[in-house]
């Protein structure tokens, strides 16, 4: 009886061991891929406002007709995995899909310059959508991002009659695909996150930024606002920059140079 | 001044479950078009991520303003004594709660998640206005029915006045929580003012009191209860006063606005290039809401005319829910202004609408979830008059007495 219970638990542990074996196999290539960089902390733990995430935008830089960081956005969110309903109308829908960063064409009225920038979500320090939200399911993270949690969003659209930059996105169809690191629903309002989930895994990058600079561009810096030695800040030291709507006073983490 | 009797509404029968039937398929039509854009979402609407609240929030904002209106009539009654109002008092009271469920249904329907209603009521951020009317609202239905009981109820009517000021009050701030949640809103051109407060506030006497008028001619003509001239001519008097308020209030939001050079181009476009919206300015906000009912008012031979003064009424809705479009869908319309001394010449994609003035249709779904807001409103008055004592069995003048508050002051 007693031999039997033994052997019958060294096999319980040959199974376990070999599978605790495979598993760390499978395992192990995302834990090495995912090691934290930049000491970023691993996603169980709170964010805090050790940092404040942020971006600088050279306008001077933008290239009129380049659409990569918009391209890139799309693909790393699962924007173009959006699919027109039937039989909408093709203008509509242009103004009904989820856009987190369109590229805008400005002409200066007097000198006739024009102008190239990306626009998305500012991530102010006090952002309006994050004030009139009756439930508080837009809210502002301590390192800054600004974002909305789908699991309290009910949809009022308060936020995107709140925010002065045009920046959020109703989601006015069934959702059928969707990535799972930017869950997607029907009924509920969503923006750029500033890819916090690349954030969260220790990545210290944004999908638009890093197109704009494999395009050879270097129009977008993407970083940590309270790092003085980091690369945003030391751009921003060396370019005179502005924000968006200026005179709100929501000292946004989106900054630009040359408007 | 004689004892009020009220009387339970005794319309005919068929014509009472006449007018309910055909409210309740204006209900069941407003119901499945909200069905209908919840299944689908609100791509079938004519909203887009540039007009955000369309034609629902149209009808919603007018009912829920009108609401805290018609409670005006109790008001003048209990917290400023004018005896000749107090039989008029409980039919202002069920019409403002009445209205206010009408246009809560509407606003909750056209929520892009109306099944996370319990979150709404669960989960609340106290900076945000619509967490604060979320109170406002259900408050205001709690003490109105409060209210409406120390008006029906002998031993409570000692409460009547605290209760009704404190309703009075609360629907002051009722309306002030309403014009500022556009009033607040700093990033869009047409709002950013405190004085959209205010300028709800009188809208809200002027469209709730137009509302209430038309339902107690209606229900009076109804059931053969007399109306006296001198009530008449006290009634359509207070709509002009509150129309006159409200053209007022619309010529300071806009002589605030034309005062800033920054807001030049939004003016321009509310007031002369906006097409329709400059249309419904002028034709629906100004000309039928506003001047031709005080041309009625106080022409001296057609204010004396039941029917000019429907009319009047009817064009005071009208331009209300006009004024409301344009507060509501034209300031949207207009595009953001990010880029003061620019052109925008592109934004997104062509059809991504923000450096030109955004377009928006009505789809049908939701022009019919608004009248069916409506259908709920006249549905409740109907039944709450029909079995309950709401309405006087007489407004003839030797029973209300208008002199009643001169003699008894004298």
């Amino acid at each position: 009886m007693n031999h039997e219970t033994e052997s019958m638990n060294q096999g319980r542990r040959d199974f376990l061991g070999a599978a605790a074996g495979v598993s760390a196999a499978a395992v192990a290539p995302g834990v090495f891929l995912h090691t934290p960089v930049a000491n970023a902390a691993p996603r169980t733990d709170p964010v805090t406002d050790v940092h404040r995430w942020g971006l600088l935008v050279d306008t001077s830089k933008c290239a009129d007709g380049c659409t990569a960081c918009v391209d890139a956005c799309d693909t790393e969110n699962g924007l173009n995995l959006q699919a027109k309903p039937h039989g909408q109308d093709e203008l509509k829908w242009e103004n009904q899909h989820a856009v987190w960063i369109r590229k805008v064409k400005l002409q200066d009225n007097l000198t006739g310059h024009v102008t190239n920038l990306p626009l998305m979500c500012q991530h102010c320090e006090h952002p309006p959508c994050v004030d009139v939200c009756p439930t508080g399911a837009s809210f502002k993270r301590a390192d800054g991002i600004v974002m909305v949690d789908r699991h309290t969003c009910i949809g009022c659209r308060y936020c995107m009659m709140a925010c002065p930059y045009k920046a959020r996105s109703f989601i006015h169809e069934q959702v059928d695909h969707k990535l799972t690191r930017a869950p997607r629903g029907k009924g509920c309002v969503e923006s750029c996150n500033l890819c916090a989930h690349r954030l969260d895994s220790g990545d210290v990058s944004t999908a638009c930024a890093e197109a704009c600079s494999a395009e050879g561009h270097q129009a977008l810096i993407f970083g940590d606002l309270k790092d003085p030695m980091g690369p945003l800040r030391q751009a921003l030291a060396k370019t005179p920059s502005r924000q968006i709507r200026q005179d709100l006073g929501l000292n946004t983490g989106v900054r630009y140079a040359g408007i | 001044m004689k004892r009020i009797v009220y009387r339970e509404w005794l319309l005919q029968p068929q014509r009472y479950w006449g007018l309910l039937a055909i409210l309740a398929a204006v209900i069941a039509i407003g119901g499945l078009s909200a069905l209908y854009m919840e299944h689908h979402g609100h791509w079938v609407t004519g909203m887009t991520n540039s007009v955000v609240w369309g034609t629902p929030h149209v009808f919603a904002v007018f009912l829920i303003i009108s609401a805290s209106g018609a409670l005006n009539i109790a008001s003048i009654g209990t917290v400023f004594d004018k005896k000749v109002y107090k039989p008029l008092g409980r039919l202002s009271g069920l019409l403002a709660v009445a209205l206010l469920i009408g246009g809560l249904l509407v606003l909750v329907l056209d929520l892009g998640r109306p099944d996370r209603l319990l979150v709404a009521m669960t989960t609340y951020n106290f900076s945000s206005i619509f967490a604060w009317n979320i109170f406002l609202y259900s408050g205001f239905a709690a003490i109105v029915i409060g209210y409406l009981w120390t008006m029906a109820e002998r031993k409570g009517n000692y409460l009547q006045k605290p209760v009704g000021t404190f309703a009075f009050l609360w629907r002051l701030a009722l309306t002030t929580g309403t014009g500022s949640i556009f009033g607040f809103l700093v990033g869009r051109e047409a709002y950013d003012t405190a004085i959209l407060a205010p300028l709800f506030v009188v809208m809200s006497f002027a469209y709730g009191l137009a509302i209430y008028m038309l339902v107690l001619f209606y229900t009076f003509d109804a059931d053969g209860r007399p109306i006296g001239p001198a009530m008449l001519k006290r009634l359509k008097n207070l709509l002009g006063l509150f129309v006159s308020a409200v053209l007022y209030f619309t010529l300071i939001y806009h002589l605030t606005k034309l005062y800033g050079a920054k807001n030049a181009d939004i003016e321009t476009f509310l007031l002369i290039s906006g097409g329709l919206y400059t249309g419904l300015f002028w034709v629906g906000w100004i000309l039928i809401g506003g001047l031709l009912p005080l041309g009625i008012i106080y022409h001296p031979e057609l204010s004396q005319r039941r029917d000019w003064i429907v009319a009047a009424c009817a064009m005071v809705i009208v331009g209300g829910l006009a004024a409301m479009y344009v507060i509501i869908v034209g300031s949207q319309a207009y595009p953001q202004e990010m880029f003061p001394g620019y052109t925008v010449i592109q934004f997104g994609a062509p059809g991504d609408i923000g450096g030109q003035v955004a377009s928006y249709y009505p789809s049908f779904p939701e022009l019919l979830l608004g009248l069916g807001g409506v259908g709920v409103a006249l549905l409740i008055t109907a039944v709450g008059v029909r079995v309950l004592q709401f309405l006087p069995e007489s407004l003839a003048d030797r029973d209300v007495d208008p002199h009643a508050t001169v003699r008894s002051s004298a």
